[in-house]
Parts: structure tokens; C-alpha cells; sequence
């Protein structure tokens, strides 16, 4: 059974611990992954911006570069929520749009895989800090992950959890929003940034590195000390240090 | 802040929202009532405990009227007649303007007054009116205010939302030509005083329509003030405006509307006064009006049947659940929006309504797409897929801007093929050895000016996970664990079952 890991080209470029996390966890758990290197971008900026002949073009590279896979595991809801859109974005070519409900089938994020699929909840880590999570939109909902995360914070020793006010708002991130609209997602991530440091909390989680990205950037920018980690990163810290 | 008047706004959402940025009372104003109206919903919702089967209930009953739209009218307007209605269909806001302006001359109508209306607020029919000398009176409290204030509603069920009592006080103190203390119950009760006078002496009542029901040829308000009632049943002429999609086909279905609207406008079970009004003043009847009229408004709504993208877009309730849920709408209120209709309802529906791909301005982009609305909305419409349509149908229509189609044209020959991708990231590595400085980019110029306004961007680390993968492979290899049996076979079951099934949806 081939496990591949869908990096996305975010963590990819900027935040290759997190791929690494997720790949030392699952091979704890008896699962290796494979990295197809012909994988790209998930096609969103382009998607969203309107652009779908571009999108397109990056969904195909990544339904050829998973072709083989069984299980497609991702660290973002956001990008493993555009696989939801491929098979819209071909619904005027019956082959590709067969393919693209195939991947759509197998694509998983990350805390999804490992709990429904491998049903494991306790990795066996340890974190003693005070955390809070911000539950990312398009995971959430588009996707539905919203126990899964909850589950797996809880069953990390010492991890003492507040939960971050107003969460299930937007940060502001938007892809191509945040260069467009840049004050109105500035005036939203400062209100994020804001509930985040009401919390008290050493470490902020969660399962979009774009939307962490964004809140870190502007936390960072106050000189708050903050810590931002995706969840992946934290068990795997977790179950390294214990 | 001004500017929210007619015709005196910036011409971009951008600069409309900046106004809005900078204006702290509105912010807080804004903040405060959606915050309470999102939270009432809320509870009402929890507190119903079905809440999603009736969503799904109120969204077929809508899908059901809608589909099939030609038949509902007919027979409503067939009904209404038969009670005594004097029923018109107007295609366009110019001829509901002419119609309305026929019926009050008609009438020889001094005054008008109106229970809040967005249908008139589309067709800017108070404008039209004073045009003809007659003086239209808002009489719901929010639309009052904001008619003295010579404003437009910014926001679909709270007009007012952007105003603080102390605002609201200064307003209706100028009015009353005394100073009014900023308390609640003494500005309600000026504002009552005030319009029972107009109530008595108005030739005319003007009304929306939140339902139509076709069984009856009735039409239905819900409001919380009782000032409908007043119009409807004391001046002798009543004219109702109402949006061609209003219809439902029957009176149990006004169950299922009943109780999503109310929850899901302002968190209440019920609304305080719903009012069936079936024809004008009968012989047995106290009160109600001599002559009724009925204007079905179309002004853009029909371009929306038969387009697969947009037609649930005729399944609004008009109940504001997603600009109170909106993280946007939140931080800019509904002048930012440019419409009549604001939040993302109103995003969408503006250009909709108009079909004029030049004209969408950039109101689709005002939104991160994140879903808030589609999860408030009592009847599923998925806006926020329908802004991505927008935005695309602008892009096919030739109206995108040159600099973002060839950005994107790059960013499609990138990812199409990982080499270039490598390549670029290695180009990014050399390139920002220039401006990144301990893991950091400050620089606030070019593409990175409005994001590193409000943030510090990471640099690029020296290795990217393609670059790392090669070794971190052989590392896992050697400490590779026994995956559990049991797992083993949920995956194993998992792959058989997709074989299976062939196409279809995902696992959710």
C-alpha cells in the first residue's frame, strides 16, 4: 500500500520541518511515506482568483504525480480542501474528472489520516505548555476536521489546552486576499493576533501553515514571543522529547 | 464617517474600506451587534435541535419555489386578485418606480409611510417619490434614523448597525430641536411620538414582503416594532413592493420559514409581530386599507434562473445571518460594499443583479473565502463558491486585470512541472539573500508592502523538503516500526471500497 505524502508547496519551500514531523510520526506508526517529486502547488491562488485554465494546470500535475498513490496525506486542510474542487474544476472532460474524483477519494489531511484511518489518538507525546488552536476555515469546513485535532491535543501529557475566543474566524490569510485587500486582512489578523494573546498561552497550534503563517507573521511583528507550531510539529516534539 | 450617502463614495470597495478601517465608532458599533446577533443565533439554533435537518427543509421548500418560479407567480398573483389585488410585475426598477409613482399620483398622495423595504432601497423609490412632491417616512426605527441621517442601510435587517446611540442621539436631537439624552427608551419613545403623527395623516402605506404564500395570494411581514402593522392597516391606499423570488408555495411552509428566519436574523424563536394580509379592507373588517397594490419587482433576479452557478442565490431570506457571521463584513459594515445589499450576500448578489462583468468592480475580492457565511445561511447558498465564480467569470469575460492574468499565466507554467518549481525556489533562495535577515523579511516595498505592514514574512531556509527528502527517506527506513494489523486492514478495506464504488464523493 503506497502512502504518499502531499507536502504542499508552502511547507515545501518554507516549512519542510513540518513535512519531516509528519513523516517521522507516521513512520513510528508503522506507516512509510513516499514523497512523489513531480508534485507542485495545489492550484488555489489561481482557483480562487479566478484563473481555472491555470488551475488546472497545476491540478493536473499533482493527479499524474499521485496517480499511484493509495493514501494522499497533506499538512493543510486549505490544499487537501482544493482536491475537493478538482473534480468541478474538470467537469467538462470525462477522463480527467474520473481521475480527479480518485484523488479526491484518497486525499486525506494529515490529523485526519492519522485518526480516522490509523485510529490513533495517543502518539505518546509530551508537551508541557499552555496551547491554543486556531481551527483553520477551510479544514474545518469545508473539510469537517474539527474532533480530530481535539483528540489528539488531549492526549498529549502535560499539554495544558485554553481555547483561543472567537476562533472560528477567519485570520485574514485568503491567499491572493491578503495582497489585495491587504488592510481589511491586516485589521483581521490583528483581531486573530488579539484572541490569541488574551489566551495566555506559550503556543499556538494548528493545520493550515498559510493561516499560521499569517498569524505568526503578525504576532512576530508586535514582538509577541508566541510560539506558532502546526500540530504535526508538536507531536512530533512531543514524542522526540518524552 | 461619511461618504456613505449617495453617490459621494470612493469608487473602489478598497477605498470604501479604508474609510471604514479608519472610522473607530463604526468598527465598535459593527463589532458589537453582529457579535450579539451571531451569538443570539447561535443559542436559537442549539436551542431549536434540529437546527440542520430544517436548514435543509427550508433549503428544498426555496430550491422547490424557485425551480419552479413561473407556476408559484401565476398562481399568486391569480390568488391575490381574487382577494381584491391590484397585482403589476415590473421587469425593470424603472418601470416599479413609474408603476409606484402611477398608484401615489394616482392616489393624490401627500405622504408615504414606509415599513423598512430593501426592495424600495434597490429601486431608490423614496428619491422618485419626493421627485413628485410626495414625502416618503421610514417608520422602522433603524431605517428612520438612517433616513434622517441621509444614509443608506448598512446592513440587510439592522440599517443602523453603524451607528452608536450617542450618534443615534445627536441625529434625532437635531429632529426634535431639543437635546435628547442618549438613552434608549427616550430615543424610542421621541421616534414613536413623532410617527404616530405620520401614521394618522399618510395617504399611503408602503411595505416589503418577507413571504408571499401562492396557495392564498397572501403576503407576509415579520418585523418587531409593530410599525408594519400601522402602515398596513391605517392609511387608505397600501402598496407592497416585493422581489419576484419572495414566493412560497404554501402556508406550512411559512412554518418552516418562521422558524428559520427569526433564529437566524437576530436569535429570537419568534418574530415579535407576523402579519398575513390577505387583500385590502373587507366589509366585515375594522381596518386595513380601501386599495392594494402588489408590485413584483424583477430588476435583475430572472438572469439568475437557469444559471446552475447562481440560482440558489434566489433562495435568500433576506435574514443577514452571513453579514453577522462575516469576519469582513465585521471590519468594514456595509457602505464598504457599494450596494444596496452588503455582507456577502451582497457581494454576490450586486454584480448578479447587474450581469455587467465591467461594472463588478472588485466586491468579489472583498471576501477570504472562508466559508463563515455559507455555514450561517438558514438555507445553504453556497456564497462563498459563488464569488469564486464571479471572479472567474470575470477573467473569462476579459475584464481581469493584465498584470494579475499574466502573474498567474507564470504561475501556471511553474507548477505545472516540479523542475521549474525547484528552480524558482532556488532563484528565491539567491534573491532574497538582498532583503532577508535572520530568518526574516521586513522589507515593505513591492508585492511584499501590504503584507509586511502588518506582519514579518519567514525567509526561505537553506533547504527546501525535496531537498531534505533523500536522506530523511534512508533515516525512516532504518527505523521503521510494525505498522498495527488492525489499521493495516482499515486501510486495505478503505482501498477495496473505493475500487468498488467507482466514482462518487469523497470519504468527507
Amino acid at each position: 500500500m503506497k502512502v504518499s505524502l502531499f507536502i504542499t508547496c508552502l511547507s515545501d519551500a518554507l516549512f519542510p520541518r513540518v513535512g519531516e514531523a509528519i513523516v517521522r510520526l507516521l513512520a513510528k506508526r508503522g506507516v512509510k511515506v513516499d514523497f512523489p517529486p513531480a508534485q507542485t502547488c495545489c492550484g488555489q491562488p489561481a482557483f480562487n482568483s479566478g484563473y481555472w485554465n491555470e488551475a488546472r494546470a497545476s491540478a493536473k500535475t499533482i493527479i499524474e504525480a499521485f496517480e499511484d498513490s493509495d493514501f494522499v496525506i497533506s499538512p493543510s486542510g486549505s490544499c487537501t480542501g482544493m482536491i475537493q474542487h478538482y473534480p468541478k474544476l474538470f467537469e467538462n472532460d470525462p477522463v480527467m474528472h474520473a481521475r480527479a474524483i480518485g484523488l479526491q477519494r484518497k486525499s486525506y489531511e494529515f490529523t485526519q489520516f492519522l485518526v480516522n484511518v490509523l485510529d490513533v489518538t495517543d502518539v505518546g507525546a509530551s508537551f508541557p505548555y499552555k496551547v491554543t488552536y486556531h481551527p483553520s476555515c477551510h479544514g474545518s469546513r469545508l473539510l469537517g476536521v474539527k474532533d480530530e485535532p481535539m483528540a489528539l491535543m488531549q492526549a498529549v501529557k502535560g499539554l495544558e489546552f485554553v481555547p483561543l475566543p472567537f476562533a472560528e474566524d477567519c485570520c485574514g490569510f485568503g491567499g491572493t486576499f491578503a495582497v489585495k485587500m491587504a488592510d481589511i486582512s491586516g485589521a483581521m489578523v490583528t483581531e486573530k493576533a488579539d484572541h490569541v494573546k488574551e489566551t495566555e498561552a506559550q503556543v499556538l497550534v494548528g493545520l493550515d501553515l498559510a493561516c499560521l503563517m499569517n498569524i505568526a507573521g503578525n504576532l512576530r511583528y508586535r514582538g509577541e514571543p508566541v510560539r506558532v507550531m502546526h500540530l504535526a510539529e508538536l507531536l512530533y516534539e512531543g514524542v522526540a522529547g518524552a | 464617517m461619511s461618504g456613505h450617502g449617495q453617490g459621494t463614495a470612493p469608487a473602489t470597495v478598497k477605498d470604501r474600506a479604508d474609510l471604514a478601517l479608519n472610522d473607530e465608532f463604526l468598527r465598535k458599533a459593527v463589532k458589537f451587534t453582529t457579535e450579539r446577533l451571531r451569538a443570539g443565533k447561535k443559542n436559537a439554533a442549539e436551542d431549536h435541535g434540529n437546527w440542520d435537518d430544517w436548514r435543509e427543509r427550508g433549503r428544498q421548500i426555496r430550491l422547490h419555489t424557485i425551480a419552479n418560479l413561473d407556476y408559484y407567480l401565476n398562481l399568486f398573483a391569480d390568488n391575490a386578485r381574487a382577494n381584491g389585488v391590484h397585482v403589476h410585475f415590473a421587469d425593470t426598477a424603472a418601470e416599479a418606480v413609474k408603476l409606484s409613482l402611477d398608484i401615489a399620483r394616482h392616489a393624490q398622495a401627500k405622504t408615504v409611510v414606509k415599513s423598512k423595504s430593501m426592495v424600495t432601497e434597490e429601486l431608490h423609490l423614496n428619491q422618485a417619490l419626493a421627485t413628485i412632491g410626495v414625502e416618503a417616512i421610514e417608520t422602522d426605527l433603524g431605517e428612520y434614523i438612517i433616513q434622517l441621517a441621509n444614509e443608506t442601510p448598512s446592513h440587510i435587517i439592522i440599517p443602523a448597525i453603524h451607528k452608536n446611540r450617542y450618534q443615534i442621539a445627536e441625529l434625532l436631537s437635531k429632529e426634535a430641536g431639543e437635546t435628547l439624552a442618549p438613552d434608549t427608551q427616550i430615543l424610542a419613545g421621541f421616534v414613536r411620538k413623532k410617527l404616530r403623527e405620520k401614521f394618522l395623516e399618510a395617504d399611503i402605506g408602503m411595505t416589503g414582503c418577507n413571504f408571499a404564500i401562492a396557495e392564498t395570494g397572501s403576503m407576509v411581514l415579520f418585523e418587531n416594532e409593530g410599525n408594519a402593522r400601522m402602515v398596513t392597516t391605517v392609511p387608505k391606499t397600501q402598496i407592497t413592493l416585493m422581489g419576484m423570488e419572495r414566493i412560497i408555495p404554501s402556508w406550512e411552509d411559512l412554518e418552516v420559514m418562521a422558524t428559520l428566519l427569526p433564529r437566524s436574523a437576530t436569535g429570537q424563536k419568534l418574530t415579535v409581530y407576523m402579519s398575513g394580509i390577505t387583500g385590502p379592507k373587507r366589509a366585515a373588517d375594522a381596518d386595513g386599507p380601501e386599495e392594494m397594490h402588489i408590485v413584483i419587482v424583477d430588476n435583475g433576479r430572472s438572469l439568475q434562473l437557469g444559471d446552475p452557478e447562481f440560482q440558489e442565490l434566489l433562495n435568500c431570506i433576506r435574514c443577514g445571518a452571513c453579514l453577522n457571521a462575516c469576519p469582513v463584513y465585521r471590519h468594514i459594515g456595509g457602505h464598504a460594499y457599494g450596494g444596496t445589499y452588503s455582507g456577502p450576500i451582497g457581494a454576490v448578489l450586486t454584480p448578479a443583479l447587474k450581469k455587467n462583468v465591467a461594472e463588478w468592480d472588485d466586491i468579489a475580492n472583498a471576501s477570504s473565502l472562508c466559508g463563515a457565511c455559507y455555514e450561517a445561511c438558514p438555507v445553504k447558498i453556497p456564497l462563498h463558491e459563488m464569488l469564486i465564480y464571479l471572479r472567474r467569470r470575470k477573467v473569462e469575460a476579459g475584464e481581469g486585470k493584465l498584470l494579475e492574468g499574466l502573474g498567474m499565466k507564470g504561475f501556471a507554467s511553474i507548477m505545472k512541472n516540479a523542475g521549474r518549481f525547484k528552480t524558482v525556489l532556488k532563484l528565491g533562495k539567491l534573491g532574497q539573500k538582498l532583503v532577508a535577515r535572520g530568518g526574516e523579511i521586513r522589507l515593505k516595498a513591492g508585492p511584499l508592502k501590504g503584507w509586511n505592514s502588518y506582519r514579518i514574512t519567514p525567509s526561505l531556509p537553506k533547504q527546501s523538503f525535496r531537498d531534505k527528502w533523500k536522506t530523511l527517506e534512508e533515516e525512516i527506513r532504518h527505523g521503521l516500526q510494525e505498522l498495527d494489523p488492525a489499521a493495516k486492514a482499515r486501510m486495505e478495506a478503505l482501498v477495496k471500497e473505493r475500487e468498488q464504488e467507482g466514482g462518487g464523493h469523497g470519504h468527507g
